[in-house]
């Protein structure tokens, strides 16, 4: 479904992103883990085009991605939910689902988006700024499902979220991915929550793709190890 | 309100009579209601443009002076082809004064402001030399000296509401079109997915193409919507001034004053700094002379945003 080839990401001169491919099946979860600074979020900004990418390729169901403007992933069907929310801060929580409503063939938020986020239509005439950072990851995450995506792209979610509403994201994001039939591509740096959503775990360092593990056969003990500082 | 206690004040201590008071404060409050008029439609467009995108867009003037030719030029052709449209020409030139301003600012943020979007300042500079470019073209198509629009006679004369209080017509009209397009903009940008798409992309432009709304559309939409709105502001000066190619030049300092003032971003704002400068403004030429009272005025906005720097309306989200 979608497939990375040599994707190669630079900051000026210095290289962040080297050669690093991955696929990524339909109704798969994938996780990338890594410690700070490895690429994680540059590879996650690259794959929605809000970083501009050197070289590679980004295949989305056989359509060529890299070069593209973000709006035309979006149209593709890529959803983005980035690290720290992001969340349109003015606007009101209505206002911040309806922006992801942009390329969405119904341009009315629809029922389910309420019942899978109940706060979000309790605070739906809340400035989006004013909400606390676990109720922000969920309206970040209904702002990117509403437009429909095929693959849901999330920048370390979990950042910033107390532990409990945590196991409330991997329920959610389970659930969501069984009733929208979704792909979800995970970067990380908590494995509970890790091992509680993935199917796979790609372990990035320097901005190489260094190990791959099933679930099934992920010894913890030494992914923790590519993950403490 | 406070500047207008002070005025009757003051004519009493000056030995006027009541009914003379009455008079000179319904003539200076009319006078700066036209003012405030002329501020909010011209710093409306810029409110968009500098408040919205944060373009500081030095041409603004030039983009008014644009409304103003085209209402010029329609009213000739009216003239001297058909003369029995000359009666209702004028809403046509408003449409057209905002179509032609509005398509040149199109042009203008494809062919420089998006290049420069990330150097405010090389804007600055960018859009000053393209103002003097614009005024030499006015100069050249429609000469130097001052002309104007042939007004509709329903645009003339004026009413008396009280014995010795002159009401102009065209004044009238510059403040209705002033409301009525204060409440297309704010529609506009709070009740349209149009402007749905420019409030995201202001607060984020990453984010805002990160959920599919196309930035450089948005933004080159913004522009020409902002320009077309001095077109508008220039159709509308027409019924109260003469043009010349350098007349949006004369306002580009206080439409900026204003804008600043009110709290870049701030529809809210912008009306309030318009409306109190104008006043301010209108006040203080009855006594002083026109350049002493600007000098006051402005000295008077920079002790306030000395004060308060986010001008007199800021938004209030948790950061």
């Amino acid at each position: 479904m979608l497939s990375v080839k040599n994707l190669c990401v630079s900051y000026g001169e210095s290289v962040v992103i080297r050669d690093l491919s991955f696929e990524v099946k339909k109704n798969e979860t994938v996780a990338i883990m890594g410690r700070n600074g490895m690429g994680k979020t540059t590879l996650m900004k690259s794959l929605i085009g809000v970083h501009k990418t050197r070289g590679g390729s980004i295949m989305l169901d056989g359509k060529e991605l890299a070069g593209t403007e973000s709006y035309r992933r979006v149209k593709a069907g890529l959803g983005f939910v980035p690290q720290g929310r992001q969340i349109f801060s003015a606007l009101s929580v209505e206002d911040n689902i309806r922006t992801g409503l942009e390329t969405a063939k119904v341009k009315k938020i629809e029922e389910w988006v309420y019942t899978t986020f109940p706060i979000l239509k309790e605070f739906r005439h809340r400035k989006g700024g004013n909400l606390s950072g676990g109720q922000q990851q969920q309206l970040a995450i209904a702002r990117a499902l509403v437009s429909g995506p095929k693959v849901l792209l999330l920048d370390e979610p979990t950042e910033g979220i107390q532990p409990s509403i945590i196991k409330d994201i991997a329920r959610t994001l389970n659930d969501l991915k069984q009733m929208r039939d979704l792909t979800i591509v995970v970067s990380e740096q908590v494995l509970s929550f890790t091992l509680a959503i993935a199917d796979r775990i790609l372990v990035i360092e320097a901005g190489a793709i260094v190990r791959e593990d099933a679930r099934a056969s992920v010894d913890e003990a030494t992914i923790s190890k590519y993950l403490s500082v | 309100m406070t500047a207008k206690i002070t005025l009757i004040l003051l004519l009493a201590g000056l030995g006027y009579s009541w009914e003379e008071i009455k008079g000179i404060a319904i003539m200076q409050g009319f006078a700066g209601l036209n003012l405030f008029a002329i501020f909010l439609l011209m710093a409306l467009g810029l409110s968009v443009i500098f408040g919205q995108m944060k373009v500081i867009n030095m041409a603004h003037g030039e983009f008014m002076t644009m409304g103003a030719y085209t209402t010029v030029l329609l009213s000739w052709l009216c003239e001297t082809h058909a003369p029995g449209l000359l009666t209702w020409y004028f809403p046509v030139a408003m449409v057209a004064a905002f179509f032609v301003a509005g398509a040149v600012g199109f042009l203008t943020e494809w062919a420089i402001i998006r290049h420069l979007y990330k150097r405010p300042l090389d804007t600055l500079l960018a859009t000053w030399g393209l103002s003097m470019i614009f005024q030499e073209a006015f100069r050249q198509i429609a000469g130097a000296r001052e002309t104007s629009a042939t007004m509709p006679e329903w645009l003339m004369g004026s009413f008396q509401p009280f014995e010795g209080v002159d009401i102009p017509i065209n004044g009238v009209f510059l403040l209705s079109a002033c409301l009525v397009l204060t409440g297309l903009v704010v529609a506009n940008l709070y009740y349209t997915r149009t402007g749905l798409r420019v409030r995201a992309t202001v607060l984020n432009r990453d984010m805002a193409g990160a959920v599919g709304i196309n930035t450089t559309m948005t933004d080159r939409m913004t522009f020409a919507l902002g320009c077309g709105i001095a077109g508008v502001a220039g159709c509308a000066f027409t019924t109260v001034g003469s043009i010349s190619p350098s007349a949006g030049g004369l306002y580009i300092v206080d439409t900026f004053m204003v804008v600043v003032f009110g709290g870049a971003g701030s529809i809210v704002g912008t009306i309030l700094a318009a409306f109190g400068i104008a006043q301010a403004q209108s006040v203080l030429e009855f006594f002083l002379s026109g350049v002493l009272a600007k000098v006051f005025v402005l000295g008077a906005v920079v002790v306030i945003l000395m004060i308060r720097p986010q001008g007199l309306i800021a938004s209030k989200i948790r950061k």
